[in-house]
């Protein structure tokens, strides 16, 4: 017997299976939004398992896949500058800019620092006092709080050597966005967890109130996704719309006031560029006056400048769900984990990395 | 000793380099072979009927120098001594090449050299052959070593990665990954503590014990670099086999897997330095499990899988909950992502 075995799921997956092939009569299409979903579904092995009717298309949840070129142009700007030293996530490294990456400039003497925590980054700039330390903050809000704590900690030990390059941006907004556009056919969406943590049930009801569309904030282990569907189609049976909390183990109705107190003492919501989607209003945050001396983007100059989309990368294409990423022609050929050419096979997060490691040829999961 | 430390002249090949090589080296490593100092170490062949030799090298770098549960030193024996029982070999003699950085206390050199003595009495195998360079400061990181083997390979013994035949067994030695990430903790970048050793041991002791019952074990391989799902990769595609592994039964420690989930990891790509992976005939697959079990390097061994002819160079995984999708191997580097 392996000890290192989990008990349940094994038990419970087939109860929840057979619940949700009674519920698909007609075909449904569900949106997972968020990166995280689209990872533990290929995971997990879920597409194989789904009834036909039942589609999972992926949504636009990768910080990293949605930040666009341009972006990481001001970051290598930054990098490249005298006495800098650059703090950032990791999935950010191998991300192609127009014409570097931040892997390059670090192999090419940049001092780039991958961390976990944006603290780490406040750290960096205590324990290097002549260094100027430059944090390239992307996420969605889910991070930013602790990106805001982070600001407020380094405005508390007063270090004027610490910057931001605020990249973050905000979900619902993108949610309308897409919605609006009608580009996709969407019945129903699979909610991030993580992000509702922080935001809680509201910022989503207008997904049901306005384009009449369920949603269920799900958690990120295969059983909460197989009830997160099971209670998608079960809204369809019983005639309902509404936005249901399946994670209730870690998600309140009202999320976390705190940390949503955090995020607004320092940020303030400013329309935002995202790679697909163009730019969205209200979307993305800026650091409020106060905490505006740490702006990275006013301090240093380093303008934004429009990248056009590598030809043939459908990336934006693949974070509307307007295309599965095997659609793409560079898909597997041009474009690699090995040799990306867009953000989405790059992120462990991005729907084409997913794609690529676990669906190739694995019969179901292409569907 | 305290305090002293290594200086450009210890590589100069004068008098310190040959105190550091009187002092510290010979004493670890005694055998009549090194004790020779020849230009190389003669060996005498162990048996006339074994007419192959596996040969194999290695460098390791790896930072920091010492994490829970070994060190650079013992990585560089293990790791040598490892690649060669993965043929089935039993090691004739090591060597091991040093490249020193300006300024490293000898006290550190010492504790490495110390724990090479140790891994290598543990797999019953002698350093015959070594080298020592000094370079500058901030040329290397501390220490670098370099290590070969030769070692010979039993007669009726046939193991590669090409042998793997449809109805084998696919065994593990033990919960997967513990060596990454405990060298990961140790680096001490991500602020992340635990109580996770690395798996470093020499495995050659656990390969005789099976080989005693099983001659005939199809292919061996230590899942170093790229982990579990790199060599079941690779094994697939030299054999032309499929192979359909149980996802629930492959062990991974619940740290371990708290760590993966933070960093975003894949723990089926995780490095380990004391594990093994081996195919076999089915026929004898729970005798080999017994005798691994027995060993004190196989406690936690367990079946995981078994090969196919149907879906030749193909690792398919079935999931606890009942699907299945496909492990491919390692591409890049595994960086930890945002949330």
């Amino acid at each position: 017997m392996n000890p290192h075995k989990s008990p349940d799921e094994g038990k419970l997956a087939p109860l929840l299976l057979e619940n949700i092939a009674a519920l698909a009569d007609s075909p449904m299409r569900l949106m997972e939004v968020c990166g995280t979903h689209t990872v533990a579904i290929f995971r997990s092995g879920i597409r194989s398992m789904l009834p036909p009717g039942v589609e999972l298309i992926s949504g636009p949840g990768c910080p990293v896949c949605v930040t666009p070129a341009g972006e990481i142009d001001r970051a290598i700007a930054l990098s490249r500058k005298e006495e800098m030293i650059l703090a950032t996530f990791g999935d950010l490294m191998r991300v192609p800019g127009s014409s570097s990456s931040l892997q390059e400039e670090r192999a090419s003497g940049a001092a780039i620092r991958v961390i976990l925590s944006p603290l780490d980054a406040v750290k960096i700039a205590e324990e290097n006092p002549d260094k100027t330390v430059c944090f390239f903050g992307v996420g969605f809000e889910t991070t930013s709080p602790a990106i805001a704590a982070a600001v407020m900690e380094a405005g508390r030990r007063g270090l004027g050597n610490f910057y931001l390059l605020s990249s973050q941006r905000l979900i619902p907004p993108a949610m309308r966005a897409l919605l609006s556009g009608g580009g996709v056919k969407i019945d129903g969406f699979i909610l991030p967890g993580h992000v509702s943590v922080v935001i809680g049930k509201a910022p989503y009801c207008f997904i049901a109130e306005e384009f009449g569309l369920p949603g269920a904030i799900t958690g990120f282990e295969p059983l909460d996704i197989l009830e997160g569907i099971y209670l998608l189609l079960r809204q369809r049976k019983e005639g309902r719309t509404e936005i249901e909390i399946q994670y209730s183990r870690v998600v309140q109705e009202e999320g976390n006031p705190r940390a949503r107190g955090i995020m607004g003492e320092v940020f303030a919501p400013v329309d935002a560029r995202w790679r697909g989607l163009g730019t969205i209003p209200q979307s993305g945050l800026v650091l409020r006056e106060g905490f505006s001396q740490m702006d990275a983007a006013q301090a240093f100059d380093i303008p934004y400048a429009e990248v056009e989309d590598p030809p043939g990368c459908l990336c934006g294409e693949v974070l509307q769900g307007l295309v599965r990423p095997p659609e793409c022609s560079l898909f597997g050929t041009g474009c690699t984990p090995e040799d990306p050419v867009g953000p989405c096979m790059v992120s462990t997060e991005g729907s084409c990395a997913a794609y690529y490691k676990y669906g190739r040829g694995a019969g179901g999961d292409e569907r | 000793m305290k305090d002293k430390k290594i200086t450009l002249s210890h590589g100069a090949g004068g008098r310190l380099s040959h105190d550091l090589i009187e002092e510290y080296f010979l004493p670890c490593f005694d055998n009549d072979l090194l004790r020779a100092l020849d230009d190389s170490a003669v060996i005498p062949m162990q048996s006339e009927q074994a007419n192959r030799l596996a040969f194999t090298t290695d460098s390791y770098v790896v930072k920091p120098l010492f994490f829970p549960g070994g060190d650079i030193g013992r990585l560089a024996i293990c790791g040598t001594v490892n690649d060669l029982a993965m043929a089935g070999a039993r090691p004739l003699g090591l060597s091991a090449s040093f490249i020193l950085e300006e300024g490293l206390p000898i006290e550190d050199l010492e504790r490495i050299l110390a724990s090479m003595k140790g891994a290598a009495e543990e797999a019953g195998a002698r350093v015959v052959a070594g080298d020592t360079k000094v370079v500058e400061h901030g040329a290397a990181e501390g220490i670098y070593i370099t290590t070969a083997g030769v070692g010979q390979i039993p007669e009726d013994v046939a193991i590669g990665s090409a042998q793997a035949k449809p109805g084998d067994v696919v065994m593990v030695s033990g919960p997967l990954g513990d060596h990454e990430i405990a060298v990961l903790m140790a680096r001490g970048e991500f602020a992340l503590q635990g109580e996770v050793e690395s798996d470093c041991a020499p495995l050659n002791g656990l390969v005789e014990a099976m080989l005693e019952v099983c001659p005939e074990i199809h292919s061996l391989r230590d899942p170093t670099r790229g982990g579990l799902a790199t060599v079941l990769w690779e094994i697939v595609n030299s054999s032309k086999v499929g192979v359909i592994i149980d996802e629930g039964e492959i062990p991974i420690r619940d740290q371990v897997r708290a760590v993966c989930d933070l960093l975003g990891f894949d723990p089926y790509y995780l490095a380990n330095e004391g594990r093994l992976v081996a195919f076999m005939p089915q026929g004898e697959a729970k005798a080999v499990l017994k005798a691994m079990q027995a060993h004190p390097l196989g406690g936690e061994a367990t079946i995981i899988g078994k090969v196919t002819a149907e879906n030749p160079g193909k690792v398919l995984l079935h999931t606890p909950i009942g699907g299945h999708r496909l492990l491919e191997p390692l591409s890049g580097e595994q960086f930890p992502r945002i949330c």
